[in-house]
């Protein structure tokens, strides 16, 4: 067990592609660090560099004391769980898990006490006999996970090893291994594009894009102040609302206006943002989380320059809450670059006269209904500001 | 591939895993041209031969084992009967079928004898089937899995190798076998042995090293192909577990292989137990040291005077190959298809 620390780490490929830059990471002995972002932004390369599979090509990484840019994967005493498993198809899951140990010379009654101690752990001792190609996909997984804690390494480093399994046996593997890492307390680097696995399993969240450090946090923080618009929308779920408005009124007293209609700011978010002060009479991108937005109907002593009118065209009922997507003639903040980020960037919707579609998360007794007139209670004093320049949040 | 192969064994598992992975990487489904009905030429292939009758096929069947059958027939009849009649006439002949074609072409008192010769044949057929193998299968896996400068190049010259027809360069290697190689430097008047005279000419030695050269492009080319579609996954893993190369081309590579191997070493057994010309070069006249093949075609003796006692000698030589094809023959259909079609 070990920390990992990356200082300015680049990786630049033989054909000029500049995919890392500059990346510091500080991952502290028996973290769970997930590496999260939308394909294409590192994150499985940066994981891949701290496994000694992919070359340095500048900075600095060290495995505890060790300076590891040069040393070998399999001297770095690290073990990995990959994406499709990489399972040996020819060998009994028995020798899969133990074959680390038998290529380093360990006597063979403790190799087979170590195997028989992990695939107690992981519920696998029936299936030691049995070859991969004859376990499901859950039980593959264990035996992956298996073959990385039987080794007991400074590291784990697992490459999005939940995505090749269906939704529920996902949900449940997730706790699994979240589980099965605090108790071991071994350094974790997990990479992941599903922010709903980053949140809920890392003890602090990376988040990458194009190969540039976002922000590092706990899930909480990162939702709760994200440092700039890409994290803001990258996560939560449905994604923020993130608007492009004019900053109006005085210092004292802060509006934007949608559609002809006046959103009064909550003056505590001008006194916790000093700096917004100064973006008076300019555009800045306001992210709205959809949780921050309710029924009139429902929230009914909201004030009345807190109120939004427009109408219901779309309503998801997922039992505990409502998704109601409204249109609003206010151009959107996108934060994915349709050119860059391929199948991930997805076009914001759009309604027939042009408004783009926004998403409030509704109290399940709402009444809404699709085409119906709505009208929407927006909670200011819980707005994000980022400068539409340079993207970053506009604090203080 | 799946449905045809009788045992849930290694190369069903590996590529099954692969496919489970192409589907998480492309998830709308393109790309997957060899999968369900769609219009693939390999798919409309698979498809047309699939609705061929049954009787079809027996007919077919019957046609191709005819002429084989006739010569079966005829190797159990005598000299005039074979001359005088055809063989479906066997019943009507003077004298009776008998095993007197195959006791004569076994025997010591017929001209070498060709047991002499099967072992000659084997001598020169397992050699030149193992070695191929040994250095292909090294040799591909470099070319397949680790990076070094001029890899692409070499491969490339490598593989078009195969252009070259073998009749070209028996007569130069023949030279080389006999007498060595030398080259006398322009204006020096000194002379360099760069091959020296290994004395090998009438060897069942030189023959085996010329199917050994000769083989290799292919067995490259065959390898090659197979080993570089094995899961990257599985070569980094293994790094990660603290293998180096050696150890993953015997623990991963080999085991995971061994339906190619198989399939190239009945091909290279084939055509180096059936093989006539490159032994008749490099041996030549030393009948001591003839394969089979050789030694059958010169029992035929002067004028063709004992050519009845030929289609017995084809059915001993014939022997071997048939023992071998039906012992692997499962390899076989497996590893032709193996790194054509995924799936």
């Amino acid at each position: 067990m070990a920390e990992v620390v990356l200082e300015r780490v680049n990786k630049i490929y033989p054909n000029g592609y500049h995919a890392i830059h500059d990346l510091d990471l500080d991952i502290k002995d028996g973290e769970f660090l997930v590496l999260v972002g939308p394909s294409g932004c590192g994150k499985s390369t940066a994981l891949r560099m701290v496994a000694g599979l992919e070359e340095i090509s500048g900075g600095e990484m060290r495995i505890g004391p060790t300076l590891v840019n040069d040393v070998h994967p399999k001297d770095r005493d690290i073990a990995m769980v990959f994406q499709n498993y990489a399972l040996y198809p020819h060998m009994t899951v028995a020798d899969n898990i133990g074959f680390a140990l038998k290529l380093a010379k360990i006597p063979k009654a403790e190799i087979e006490e170590r195997v028989g101690k992990a695939a107690a752990i992981l519920d696998l001792t029936e299936q030691l006999p049995k070859k991969p190609g004859q376990l499901s996909g859950g039980q593959r997984q264990r035996v992956a996970m298996g073959r990385a804690i039987v080794r007991q390494p400074k590291a784990f480093l697992m490459d999005e090893p939940l995505s090749n399994l269906d939704a529920k046996l996902r949900v449940q593997m997730r706790a699994e291994i979240a589980a099965l890492q605090r108790d071991l307390g071994v350094t974790t680097i997990y990479v992941t594009h599903d922010q709903v696995e980053a949140m809920t399993m890392g003890d602090r969240v990376c988040v990458l894009k194009r190969g540039f450090l976002q922000q590092v946090d706990t899930p909480q923080n990162l939702y709760d102040s994200p440092d700039n618009v890409f994290v803001a929308g990258f996560i939560g779920s449905p994604s923020m609302n993130l608007m492009r408005l004019t900053l109006g009124g005085t210092a004292d007293n802060m509006s934007v206006e949608i559609e002809g209609q006046t959103l009064k700011i909550d003056p505590q978010v001008a006194q916790a943002k000093p700096a917004l002060a100064g973006f008076l009479g300019r555009e800045v991108v306001v992210g709205i989380r959809p949780e921050d937005m309710e029924d009139a109907e429902i929230a009914t002593d909201a004030p009345g320059d807190r109120k939004l009118r427009t109408h219901c065209t779309l309503i998801e009922a997922l039992g505990s809450e409502l998704i109601v997507h409204f249109p609003l003639a206010v151009e959107s903040f996108s934060i994915m670059d349709a050119e860059f980020e391929g199948e991930d960037a997805v076009e914001q919707a759009k309604d027939e006269q042009g408004r783009t579609i926004y998403v409030g998360r509704f109290s399940p007794r709402s009444r809404a209904r699709i085409g119906s007139e709505l009208e929407v209670v927006v909670d200011t004093a819980r707005f994000h500001f980022f400068d539409p320049e340079s993207g970053n949040a506009i604090r203080g | 591939m799946t449905g045809t192969s009788t045992d849930p064994g290694v190369t069903t598992s590996t590529l099954n895993m692969s496919a489970d992975s192409d589907i998480q990487i492309i998830p709308d489904g393109s790309g997957r041209k060899d999968d369900g009905g769609a219009a693939g030429p390999v798919d409309r292939l698979y498809n047309f031969l699939a609705a061929v009758p049954t009787w079809i096929l027996w007919v077919l069947v019957f046609i191709w084992t005819l002429p084989t059958f006739s010569l079966f027939v005829n190797s159990f009849r005598s000299r005039d009967a074979q001359r005088n009649a055809g063989w479906w006439t066997v019943f009507d002949d003077e004298v009776p079928p008998s095993i007197a074609n195959y006791e004569e072409v076994l025997g010591a008192e017929a001209s070498g004898g060709l047991t002499a010769g099967l072992v000659n044949s084997f001598a020169i057929a397992i050699p030149a089937t193992i070695i191929p193998i040994a250095i292909a299968a090294f040799a591909a896996y470099a070319f397949a899995w680790i990076d070094f400068k001029g890899r692409q190049v070499l491969f490339i010259a490598t593989v078009s190798l195969l252009a070259i027809p073998n009749q070209v360069s028996l007569i130069p290697l023949l030279q080389t076998y006999s007498n060595g190689a030398h080259w006398t430097i322009p204006g020096l008047d000194k002379t360099m042995t760069i091959v020296p005279d290994l004395g090998l000419a009438g060897t069942t030695t030189a023959v085996w090293i010329t199917h050994t050269a000769f083989a290799m492009p292919f067995a490259i080319f065959l390898l090659h192909n197979y080993i570089s579609q094995l899961p990257k996954d599985l070569f980094e893993s293994a790094r990660i577990d603290g293998a180096d190369h050696f150890t993953i081309f015997w623990r991963l590579v080999f085991p995971l292989s061994v339906p190619v191997l198989a399939a190239f070493a009945i091909f290279q057994f084939l055509w180096t137990w059936n093989d006539y010309l490159i032994a008749l070069t490099m041996i030549g006249a030393n009948g001591d040291n003839w394969p089979a093949t050789i030694k059958i075609a010169s029992q035929a003796g002067e004028f063709g005077l004992k050519e009845h006692i030929l289609s017995a000698g084809a059915f001993v030589q014939a022997f071997v190959p048939l023992v071998v094809f039906f012992l692997l023959q499962r390899f076989f259909v497996r590893g032709l298809l193996a790194g054509s079609v995924k799936g």
